[in-house]
């Protein structure tokens, strides 16, 4: 770096000469460059946006608002809209954040604050590699292992439980009356989540410093009481932005959706039953076969998955930033 | 947080000296490898024999019981319920025979421990659960050798499994990951060194863009690439259409994690670097990222990893087909996970076709694994630290003068 030498004229006075730096061509192309690389990412985004926008045009201007609210997918009398796969892609995201958060939060305080030495790192390669695990095998899993053996709870749930409106059952009883429901998407999505909200909040949970912990053991406490008092408020920012990006992810799965779901366009809000859906596996399962039509309210349902989505993890990344020990895990 | 400023090992001296060396090995382990957290902390557990008894007489005690009451008294039924069933008595047993014999403070201590312990083995027991399904369950098709070496092209729907395969898949998977990383990992690496070496004005907008980017569900990719690539530009539906929108996906993958990793590197060899005269991209180029080279690798390995997976994008953009495709620029190619997509949705009333998405699933989770220990061995050191080759080259070079 070339340091070119201010040229204040020599007085008695002692002040710092000001440096100036100006790199060299090499830096200034090196720089461009890399930058040019930074803001590729931004253009990416940006043209998803505008591309998602312009193909949805003609399902947007024709529907209107009532696109958002209209249950139903019948294109010949132009009878379409989200109102029904919105809800239900909500409902199958927030079943799958019932399910992981409890779990993923104590799988984080057991390898940041209870795990012995040597078991820790292989579990933090577990928990990676369950973030590896492809979205297909999940499905698999969900279709072929995981819904037979539900049954037995889902019926009983629904013999014992319906006083509870969202486990009532409204259809008739049958052999496939259990097949397909929200609840077992949920639960598919909620192991896809669970690795997500694992591996940032054990990281936030790391950082808690070590004085405070030490602290709370020298005023008597125990362990767990160390965790509730220490661990947990400092990682609290870190934690909700942690749910946030999950539940951004359990709002956008598509294939293990797909595999597991019995696909239904209106409201479906009884857990158990069979019939549900979401955005994502929507637009998989209809899209080969889509003409313009379809294909165009296919990416004005996209377009608001995408919107969502960008919110949550846009919040998400807020809220990390402003909490404490997302300062610290921010470098 | 300088680990040589706090008497974070006070506490291990004062014990027999066998137990300090261990505690104070495994300190200096989990701080090579958790570089985030420097000072260590005591180690303050023991666990005792009633420890151990109250656990399994907990655990066997609520197995017998939710036995009898679920399998037998009550109308019951299915594995699920049954374990979350004996789940829920094994932690109100292991209460109860905790406060016989325990103040309330400790039990409390003692079944946290156990419920987050629960949750550690859960989740293992997940992963281990679905490499080993997806193996017992495709070993019917694995088993047979031509399910690696030929196609489906020759075999109808109700062929036995001694016919086709899934070779034409796993070589549009491959084809498909490499291109995908070509296009991903220069743009991403490049932008982890923006994001950690330059850092102007656009810095905040391209980190939170970048981690907004990771949880973008990969449909959008998928949309965005037929919306943009194949309606506008007129690219085919193909492989390297389904390779680009792969390529969105890892892009902030490597990103994030490379810049992680760059940022690691000691300020102290930038400095020095700088003081020789060295030019910013020069000490880029030749010392920062080789200083990196191992983070880099791990980084770029996990997002092949998640690359490989993709299943939603490339079912959009790339087409189906039963046939060998070896050119990913033209027609449509199939890969492992959209292999398995259509055996099941379209054609789950064979038996076989089960099996052989199964065998596929297979395949997928082995190549995943094989990638993982491939990251897990070259991340194995921190910046800067030498491998065992590495430094034998450097006696060697030594040696000879």
């Amino acid at each position: 770096m070339a340091a070119a030498q201010s040229l204040a004229p020599p007085s008695d006075q002692d002040a710092p000469r000001a440096i100036v730096s100006r790199g060299s061509r090499g830096d200034m192309v090196f720089h461009g460059v890399l930058r040019a690389a930074g803001l590729s990412v931004l253009a990416i985004i940006s043209l998803i946006l505008v591309f998602l926008v312009v193909r949805s045009t003609w399902a947007l201007s024709t529907r209107g608002f009532s696109f958002l609210t209209t249950q139903n997918w019948i294109f010949s009398g132009n009878d379409f809209g989200v109102g029904g796969l919105l809800p239900n892609t909500i409902l199958i995201a927030v079943i799958a954040m019932v399910i992981s958060i409890p779990v993923a939060l104590a799988t984080a305080i057991f390898i940041s604050e209870y795990a012995p030495g040597a078991l820790r790192r292989p579990l933090i390669a577990i928990i990676d590699l369950m973030a590896a695990i492809p979205s297909i095998v999940y499905g698999l899993w969900g279709r072929f292992f995981l819904m037979p053996r539900m049954v037995g709870v889902d019926s009983w749930l629904s013999r014992h439980w319906s006083w509870f409106p969202a486990f009532k059952i409204t259809i008739p009883q049958s052999a496939s009356t259990f097949v397909g429901s929200p609840f077992i998407a949920g639960v598919v999505v909620s192991l896809m989540a669970i690795p997500i909200i694992t591996s940032l909040s054990r990281e936030v949970f790391s950082q808690a410093p070590q004085g405070e912990r030490e602290g709370a053991y020298a005023l008597g406490s125990t362990r767990w009481g160390m965790v509730r008092t220490v661990v947990l408020p400092f990682g609290q920012g870190g934690v909700i932005g942690a749910t946030m990006l999950g539940l951004g992810r359990a709002l956008g799965e598509t294939i293990a959706v797909l595999l597991v779901i019995t696909p239904v366009y209106n409201l479906q809000w009884h857990l158990l039953q069979s019939g549900g859906g979401s955005i994502a596996a929507t637009i998989a399962l209809l899209f080969n076969e889509a003409g313009p039509h379809i294909l165009s309210a296919l990416m004005a349902a996209g377009l608001i998955l995408f919107a969502i989505t960008l919110i949550v993890n846009s919040l998400a990344a807020v809220v990390i930033s402003r909490s404490r020990s997302g300062a610290v895990t921010a470098d | 947080m300088s680990a040589g400023t706090l008497p974070q090992h006070g506490g291990g001296q004062l014990a027999t000296g066998e137990l300090a060396t261990a505690e104070s090995a495994a300190a200096a382990r989990a701080a090579q490898h958790d570089l985030a957290v420097s000072d260590q902390p005591l180690e303050l557990r023991r666990i005792t024999p009633e420890d151990v008894l109250t656990l399994t007489g907990a655990g066997l005690g609520s197995l017998g019981l939710t036995w009898v009451l679920y399998e037998q008294v009550l109308p019951t039924s299915g594995a699920f319920g049954f374990w979350v069933t004996w789940y829920i008595t094994f932690l109100l047993l292991y209460m109860a025979a905790a406060g016989l014999q325990w103040s309330r403070l400790v039990v409390v201590d003692k079944f946290m421990a156990v419920a987050v312990g629960s949750a550690g083995v859960l989740a293992s027991a997940v992963v281990l659960e679905q490499i080993g399904y997806s193996l017992v369950k495709g070993l019917h098709a694995i088993s047979h050798l031509n399910f690696w070496t030929q196609t489906m092209a020759f075999a109808p729907p109700t062929s036995s499994l001694h016919v086709g395969g899934i070779l034409h898949a796993a070589v549009g998977s491959l084809e498909q990951l490499a291109l995908g990383t070509l296009f991903s990992v220069p743009l991403g690496v490049a932008t982890a060194v923006y994001l950690a070496e330059v850092g102007d004005v656009m810095e905040r907008p391209v980190r939170t863009i970048v981690n907004a980017m990771t949880a973008l569900p990969s449909i959008i990719a998928g949309l965005f690439i037929y919306a943009f690539a194949v309606l506008t530009l007129g690219l085919p539906k193909s492989g390297i259409a389904a390779a680009l929108a792969i390529s969105i996906v890892m892009l902030p993958t490597v990103t994030r994690a490379a810049e992680v990793v760059i940022r690691v590197v000691p300020g102290t060899l930038r400095e020095a670097s700088f003081a020789l005269g060295a030019s910013h991209w020069r000490t880029v180029w030749n010392v920062v990222l080789p200083t990196a080279r191992s983070g880099l690798s791990t980084a770029i390995v996990l997002a092949m990893a998640r690359g490989i997976g993709e299943t939603a994008p490339v079912f959009l953009v790339a087409g189906f087909t039963n046939e060998m495709n070896l050119d990913p620029l033209h027609n449509w190619q199939a890969t492992l996970p959209t292999f398995i997509l259509n055996s099941v949705l379209f054609d789950g009333q064979f038996p076989n076709f089960v099996a052989r998405a199964f065998g596929a699933g297979f395949t997928l989770m082995l190549i995943v694994l094989i990638l993982f220990t491939i990251a897990r061995l070259l991340g194995g050191g921190t910046p800067g630290q030498l491998t065992r080759r590495q430094r034998r080259k450097l006696r060697r070079e030594a040696e000879s003068g």
